[in-house]
């Protein structure tokens, strides 16, 4: 007969090397779970630093915006050939020829149509509207001559932030004797001062050469693949297929190795000379208040086309500086001859640089430097409004009956589950909703917030229920009972005592359901809010835009300067966000309730 | 007749105030509450006793149609308040609750000022004409709850801030504030130290003058300190009813003879 175990441990039970092994076994466990703890924090507080440092870097362009100071002579007889100084005519004259006549008055040597319109280019199209709206604001200026601040263009403002790349001082010790010949100029350095810069561009040139072999690289597998299936096809017509494709690549092989090589002799010849194009990096001359553009580089003899004359003869002069930009001109947007007048008004000091107020107080535009997100920030906020409007007292008048009235059958299992899947429903079904049944169906306007509102309450309607019945399943029984006991009815109950008690909760999980609905892209893509709007909504059935969307079509545009209002709109809107979730913890802390 | 007028008027001094006839609740299929038949005079305290489970708490919340907030609770039987079925369809719950009041288990006034706490009941109901009869109304029943000289000073402060045994008690002021008939106790002291558990004693035996109480506790020196009369339950069944003294000192039933000597419960 077995003998019956024993419940209590021996003697020394929790002191043998086994027990021990098991202590130190336990320990280690606990300490590597703590490990994984903190790697796992530590490395979602690394990713939120990345997104957050990207976005704020990048947003960081969006912050100034610039402006060319220039004079500008208001004709009273060409703006205002009636005299009546009335606002409205003075309006609709034509400044933006004025902007023009500006710049060409202040750049008096740029000719020909091309150079023209580039340098118009330097200032925003809006520029002449301001002036317009300044005149017409103060017609005693007319027949003076002001000095305006007209916006910068986007490709300015990102030249002078160094968004390409800035020009690179190269170190000279020469004397500099210039020989102008009309337009093109011939230069001479007493010492081999072009030297370093032929040298980064024959590095160019090398590099290019590399690129060049990889392609031919290439072209050889082909042929190789293509002999390969010549050996063993045996159709005829496979086989000529085979020579024709074997030939076409062996001569495209042959060509850029021809190339290839041409450039590599180019590169290792000692000092010979280099032809500069816009593929290649720009190098400028600064000498004698003017500006020269390399075409042709030997180690001390240049040859180059003057962007903006000389005053003076240069002869053997050390006054002069050799500037290069690493980016080649085909590769940016502003062109060697619009960097030479910006510099020029820099060096006048004409530029200046202030804070972009405009960013925060404007509407959408196509041009970049006009560009604001005051319209999307309304919208959001009508659409917002319309959201919570909705959701609020459906969402909580839904919970209270779910929780306090619904007797507790299968229909209304039934209905407590598809709440609960309905907030798992992608957001873009909501869109589709809201298409087919409040655009197709009652007609709602198309791209109003009033639109946008109803499909994000929907969307937002679950979690708001569930927000609220947790809150409204947490407020204690007893206090039900003691409102009962006293003779209090099933409504004066939910509404005099579970209700207060629960709206810490609710609104918690209102303004977590809103913040949602206020970074919610997709429904609206559906029902058309993607559109383009330049005025600022007055209303819920006025076309609008919000910020998230905003922020959707601006990564979308091809302008580099849309890059940084993005970011600095991503940045807003996570401001907003911020804001609404510490609103809600504030709710909480403030009105957190023990009973 | 004038003799037998006579006796009937005597008697209607120790009138009943509910007769509860033949009563079962179900929860569900589970049968809770067995036969119960009890008169509950009036001006008295009546105290239920009886093992956990027993049924008593259940039959306690019959008597104020508690029992109507749960689904699944069924009752049959009849139940007369003054000689009126308080289970006839003509009959408001809300209405009912108002003349039978109710004190918990645990102390739970509601997190408003001890004013309000108090005021609630005869402000939904309309008891009060204007602001000074509500605060006659409010002073009155914290006296008549012994708490008026604690909270007097403060009745703008939180009534959950109290300590349990004040806040028990103005629980007890909250459910005589609508000036009930009945006042209905469930194990109003268990969650008290003793000496709040005292005052709560002290009180039910003043409040007896005004209303008929009915206590349900799980302590026998309790029942038998402040009940007049006692009714023992077990296993939902009602055993014995009779005068507190006569149940503790010479029960009829043996389960009940167990329970009070201890063997039982």
């Amino acid at each position: 007969m077995p003998t019956e175990p024993s419940l209590t441990p021996p003697q020394g039970f929790f002191e043998t090397d086994a027990a021990m092994a098991r202590l130190r076994r336990r320990k280690r466990a606990e300490w590597r779970l703590k490990a994984y703890g903190i790697a796992a924090i530590a490395l979602a507080a690394l990713a939120l630093l990345a997104l957050l440092g990207s976005v704020v870097g990048k947003a960081t362009g969006a912050l100034t915006e610039s402006y060319i100071t220039l004079p500008v002579v208001l004709d009273a007889q060409k703006l205002d050939p009636s005299g009546e100084r009335d606002p409205k005519t003075l309006l609709r004259a034509d400044f933006a020829g004025l902007t023009k006549k500006t710049l060409k008055a202040y750049f008096p040597y740029v000719k020909g149509r091309k150079d023209k319109r580039a340098l118009y280019d330097l200032v925003s199209g809006g520029a002449s509207f301001e002036l317009a709206r300044k005149v017409a604001q103060n017609p005693e200026l007319l027949g003076k001559t002001i000095d305006f601040r007209f916006l910068a263009s986007d490709t300015t403002d990102l030249y002078l932030k160094g968004a390409f790349g800035s020009l690179q001082p190269e170190e000279t010790r020469g004397l500099l004797t210039a020989d102008v010949k009309g337009k093109t100029v011939v230069l001479h350095s007493s010492a081999n001062d072009f030297l370093p810069a032929l040298e980064q561009v024959k590095q160019g040139l090398l590099k290019k050469a590399r690129l060049l072999r990889r392609q031919a690289e290439r072209q050889d597998n082909g042929v190789r693949e293509y002999e390969r299936r010549a050996a063993v096809d045996a159709n005829e017509e496979d086989r000529a297929g085979n020579a024709a494709q074997i030939a076409t690549r062996s001569k495209a092989r042959d060509t850029l190795l021809a190339q290839a090589r041409d450039l590599e002799e180019r590169a290792v010849a000692p000092d010979g000379a280099e032809e500069l194009d816009d593929k290649t990096p720009s190098l400028l001359i600064k000498a004698a208040n003017g500006w020269i553009k390399l075409v042709k580089v030997e180690s001390n003899r240049a040859e180059g086309i003057v962007l903006a004359p000389l005053t003076g003869r240069l002869e053997n002069s050390g006054a002069w500086q050799l500037l290069i930009t690493e980016l080649p001109e085909s590769a940016r947007k502003v062109s060697d001859r619009q960097i030479v007048w910006i510099e020029q008004l820099r060096d006048q000091g004409a530029i200046h640089s202030v804070f972009n107020s405009r960013f925060f107080t404007a509407s959408d535009s196509r041009e970049p430097e006009l560009a604001g997100i005051w319209g999307a920030a309304v919208g959001s906020f009508w659409t917002m409004l319309v959201t919570f409007a909705l959701a609020f007292p459906v969402g909580v008048f839904g919970a209270i009956y779910l929780e306090e009235f619904a007797p507790k059958n299968r229909f209304t299992r039934f209905v407590e589950v598809n709440i609960n899947n309905l907030a798992a429903v992608p957001s873009i079904v909501f869109g589709l909703l809201g298409l087919a049944l409040f655009l197709g169906v009652f007609g709602v306007p198309r791209s109003a917030p009033l639109a946008g509102g109803i499909v994000l309450a929907l969307m937002t309607l679950p979690t708001i229920i569930i927000a609220a019945r947790a809150a409204i399943c947490a407020v204690p029984p007893s206090i039900r009972e003691a409102a009962l006991g006293v003779g209090a009815s099933r409504l004066q109950t939910s509404f005099h005592h579970v209700l207060p008690l629960a709206m810490p909760g609710i609104l918690t999980g209102t303004i977590i359901g809103m913040a949602q609905a206020l970074g919610e892209t997709a429904p609206l893509i559906m029902i058309g809010m993607v559109a383009f709007i330049v005025d600022v909504p007055h209303g819920i059935t006025d076309s609008a835009t919000v910020l998230p969307v905003q922020v959707f079509r601006w990564s979308d545009f091809p302008e580099r300067a849309f890059e940084a209002r993005t970011a600095a709109a991503i940045l807003v809107l996570l401001g907003f966000l911020v804001l609404m979730n510490g609103v809600a913890i504030i709710l909480r802390k403030r009105f957190e309730r023990r009973w | 007749m004038n003799e037998i007028r006579d006796v009937t008027a005597l008697k209607d001094t120790k009138k009943v105030k509910i007769s509860a006839q033949n009563v079962q609740v179900y929860y569900g299929d589970n049968h809770a509450i067995r036969d119960v038949n009890v008169d509950i005079d009036d001006k008295t305290v009546t105290a239920f006793i009886g093992p956990s489970g027993c049924g008593k708490s259940t039959f306690l919340r019959c008597l104020n149609r508690m029992n109507d907030t749960i689904d699944i609770c069924r009752v049959t039987g009849t139940i007369l308040m003054d000689g009126r079925d308080i289970y006839a369809p003509d009959v408001d719950p809300v209405l009912l609750r108002a003349r039978v009041g109710m004190v918990f288990q645990k102390p739970n006034p509601f997190p408003k000022s001890i004013f309000d706490n108090v005021a609630y009941g005869p402000r939904i109901h309309g008891l009060a004409a204007n602001k000074a009869e509500l605060e006659h109304i409010v002073e009155k029943s914290l006296k008549r709850a012994a708490l008026w000289d604690e909270v007097k000073d403060r009745l703008s402060a939180s009534g959950t801030g109290l300590s349990g045994g004040q806040q028990q008690r103005l629980c007890i002021a909250r459910a005589i504030a609508t000036s009930p008939e009945v006042l209905l106790m469930d194990e109003p002291a268990s969650a008290l130290d003793p000496i709040a558990t005292a005052q709560i004693e002290e009180l039910i035996d003043e409040l007896r003058s005004k209303f008929s109480v009915v206590i349900v506790t799980h302590s026998m020196q309790q029942a038998a300190r402040v009940s007049q009369k006692t009714a023992f339950f077990h296993l939902g069944s009602l055993v014995e009813y009779g005068e507190t003294g006569q149940i503790f000192t010479n029960p009829q039933d043996p389960r009940t003879e167990s329970y009070i000597t201890g063997r039982i419960g």
